[in-house]
């Protein structure tokens, strides 16, 4: 089995895509926790520091994973390595 | 049959058979609940919630039992996302998250937010680094990844032993709450209700294996997610009237508990007087303690003998008085006759009296991130970094550490195709999202109705929850007229935090029947995760062991076979230990966490995105991961014997719960210097790699086992 550039290129904007969804999974994690306090002086349905630990983030994690199936989905077929149609 | 079905009618199908199930499930808890009209007691109706239910799962194993290697080890690799997501759900949400998570942020408040964060968040790295990768790899267990990927038979040896340490400490704490929920709602002893609830583990996944655990599970997160969210909505309806808890805890009971909070804490207000009078009581009957501990410690038996004296005087002082006061004499009598008998029992009564100090404390802002109390701005700087530091460790653990739990992985394996795993991890996460966004409402709900409606009622007409906890359990609900003034104060009262969940239903004014489908929920909770982790266990030894590393020519029915008589083995060995009541199960699920954490996630991570990865990275990663990662839980758990120094031998002040904060940098280190020293993988290795990136490959081989 020998690949493609086409093969890597579509490695490639996995890779690209997989880092962006991490980075804002990261922001979403540890840097709201880092400035929970600071954020909670902002009212936002609450506290907004409170609010995000508590449920914003999660609605992001749910989020990230969605749009990355979709995305992946997608770019499964353009670069033609989805798989057959199940039985 | 199953196989003259398209997958798109099986899907279609099994919609049906849960919607039914699920409508039969309701028509259960209605006919109950007429039940419960009629007058039936409570025991008898808390029998036919823990049987019926019982009874359901084992005849849904019972439907599924299959001889089929591939239908015993991933379920025929057939199920739907949707279904594979809500199996996940249940693999994945223990005894723990339905019962104690609410408790655990009622208590701790914005600290306690690791927990949801750490066991939601960490789908993401399932999602984008693992799940599809393992799909399109194929077979049956974790260390089968770990064995095709890196070679040979010792990465996948250490494989099956960090699979079986996290696995097995993990299930003890479930079949612990099993054991727990059956006693509480049926009264039948402790350990009884632990061989219960496994008859009913066993019976499914004897017979099915994945198959069965799989459909049983889905049946599961079913009536959990239903027994949770009832009382949650009814209890907001009844604070806010507004039905969507998750919204009105944050806009209409957040703001009256943060308030209620500030005038506690005030002692010019009403209120705050009242908590201080309280407070004052517990300040001196701490420093009476601490005194008298002091003087023990000087004195020794002398001083004991002088203390009794003096309340021996006391009795005799009340006697002589013109008027005996017969209530003040029979109080000075017990003071007597309870009074410790030697120095020893002396020291561990003062030693407890002192920590009632504790209560003296000021009420803590539920909102409020890493609060914590200290002398000097200083002080509290040093700590709240601390705290901070603890908070951010614990998360990444945990999330690291649901990316790299062998049952939960294993379900990627049952999808049909590397699409549909994608999209299951995305089912899943949002089927354990509902739960875990509402635990932090319904604990800010209940807290409101502590401190708005508990706090301040008279102690003759205390609610009726309230009341009928504290004769149930008085760890869970522990509440005494401090002050005398027959009324509730806050300080007055202490709360264990699993009575958060098991007394919503009475605290919403729902009749007994919830009740009931709480317990059953807990019950479905503890259930599902414990199949899904001995399944794991008894394939790790059946699978990866016996079949692949000592007798690779074994026919599939021995396989089966063994595979089945491991699980009972396996089984019967969890219930015993857990019936030795071996305590701080929290630890346990944290060192679980943390174990898989440093053994599996850099090998798994780096075997799919680093071609160079090789044999002895993956040797040097994963037993450099594991061995600092117990290491430092051995250096600084009390339960091995640090005693004094536990503390001191932290590194970076870090508890050892998060001991994964060492281990998973370990790991990934090992896995690169191994590599780097050692020759690159073979051309086969390589392709392997290239196999499970793409999700279909013109010539593409075939890894799947049969």
């Amino acid at each position: 089995m020998q690949l493609t550039e086409k093969h890597k290129q579509y490695w490639n904007i996995n890779l690209k895509i997989s880092s962006v969804l991490l980075v804002v999974w990261f922001v979403a994690t540890f840097v709201m926790g880092w400035y929970a306090r600071e954020l909670n002086e902002i009212s936002f349905i609450g506290p907004l520091g409170f609010y995000m630990s508590a449920q914003g983030s999660l609605i992001i994690y749910v989020a990230i994973i969605a749009y990355y199936a979709y995305y992946m989905n997608n770019l499964d077929k353009e670069y033609g390595v989805h798989e057959g149609e199940l039985d | 049959m199953a196989a003259a079905q398209t997958q798109s009618q099986f899907a279609a199908n099994l919609k049906r058979y849960y919607s039914f199930y699920t409508g039969g499930f309701v028509a259960f808890v209605i006919l109950v609940g007429i039940l419960e009209q009629l007058g039936v007691p409570n025991k008898i109706l808390g029998y036919i919630f823990l049987f019926a239910t019982i009874a359901l799962y084992a005849g849904i194993g019972f439907m599924s039992k299959t001889a089929d290697v591939g239908e015993y080890y991933v379920a025929g690799r057939r199920v739907p996302a949707l279904f594979n997501g809500m199996a996940t759900g249940a693999d994945w949400m223990s005894a723990a998250s339905f019962i104690g998570m609410a408790g655990t942020l009622y208590l701790s408040g914005y600290d306690g937010l690791a927990f949801v964060l750490g066991w939601t968040g960490g789908y993401c790295l399932v999602a984008i680094l693992l799940a599809p990768y393992l799909r399109k790899f194929g077979q049956f267990t974790i260390p089968d990844f770990l064995g095709a990927r890196f070679g040979g038979h010792l990465p996948r040896l250490i494989g099956v032993i960090a699979a079986i340490t996290c696995s097995f400490t993990y299930v003890i704490a479930q079949i612990y709450g099993v054991g727990i929920i059956t006693s509480r709602f049926t009264g039948l002893e402790f350990q009884v209700g632990v061989f219960v609830g496994l008859a009913g583990i066993l019976v499914c996944s004897f017979l099915g294996g994945m198959k069965a655990v799989t459909w049983t599970q889905v049946a599961q997160y079913i009536i959990l997610i239903v027994a949770y969210m009832i009382p949650v909505v009814w209890l907001s309806v009844k604070h806010t009237g507004i039905p969507i808890p998750q919204i009105s805890a944050y806009t209409s009971a957040l703001p009256k508990v943060t308030a209620l909070e500030a005038e506690f804490n005030d002692k010019a207000t009403p209120k705050g007087a009242k908590e201080e009078s309280v407070r004052a009581i517990f300040r001196e009957r701490a420093a009476a303690a601490t005194a008298k501990l002091a003087g023990l410690e000087k004195d020794g038996p002398a001083f004991l003998a002088a203390e009794k004296q003096k309340l021996t005087d006391k009795v005799a002082a009340l006697k002589a008085e013109a008027s005996p006061d017969a209530k003040a004499i029979d109080a000075a009598e017990k003071a007597v006759k309870g009074f410790p008998a030697d120095a020893a029992a002396a020291k561990t009564a003062w030693t407890a009296e002192k920590g009632v100090g504790a209560r003296a404390a000021p009420v803590k802002r539920h909102a409020e991130a890493f609060a914590v109390s200290g002398a000097t701005p200083e002080e509290i700087e040093k700590k709240r970094s601390v705290a901070k530091k603890n908070f951010l460790a614990l998360i990444m653990c945990l999330m690291i550490g649901t990316a790299a739990l062998p049952h939960i992985l294993m379900r990627y394996y049952t999808t049909p195709s590397v699409h549909e795993a994608r999209v299951s991890v995305f089912w899943g996460l949002f089927f354990i999202f509902l739960l875990y966004f509402t635990a932090p409402a319904l604990a800010i709900l209940a807290k409101y109705e502590v401190y708005s409606n508990l706090v301040g009622s008279s102690f003759s007409a205390l609610p009726a929850w309230v009341s009928n906890w504290s004769v149930v359990d008085k760890t869970l609900m522990n509440i005494a007229d401090i002050n005398k003034d027959g009324i509730v104060q806050l300080a007055e009262v202490v709360i264990g935090g699993d009575l958060i969940v098991l007394a919503t239903p009475e605290i919403s004014g729902l009749p007994y029947v919830i009740s009931g489908l709480v317990a059953a929920g807990g019950l479905a909770a503890a259930l599902s995760t414990a199949d899904g982790l001995l399944l794991t266990i008894a394939n790790a030894m059946s699978h990866d062991l016996y079949y692949k590393m000592i007798d690779p020519n074994a026919s599939t029915v021995r396989r089966i076979a063994v595979s089945k008589g491991l699980l009972l083995v396996v089984a019967l060995t969890a219930a015993y230990v857990t019936s030795l009541k071996p305590g701080n199960i929290l630890f346990l699920v944290g060192a679980a966490f943390s174990l898989a954490a440093s053994g599996f996630f850099p090998a798994l991570v780096m075997g799919v995105f680093w071609k160079r990865a090789n044999y002895l990275g993956a040797v040097i990663g994963m037993s450099l991961g594991l061995g600092i990662c117990a290491y430092y839980m051995f250096l600084t758990y009390p339960f091995f014997g640090c005693g004094a120094s536990c503390v001191a031998n932290q590194w970076w002040d870090i508890a050892p719960i998060a001991a994964g904060t060492f281990g998973i940098p370990a790991g990934f280190l090992g896995i690169i210097i191994g590599s780097l020293i050692s020759p690159a993988p073979s051309k086969e290795i390589q392709e392997l790699v290239d196999h499970v990136r793409y999700p279909s490959l013109e010539g593409d081989i075939d890894t799947r086992g049969a």
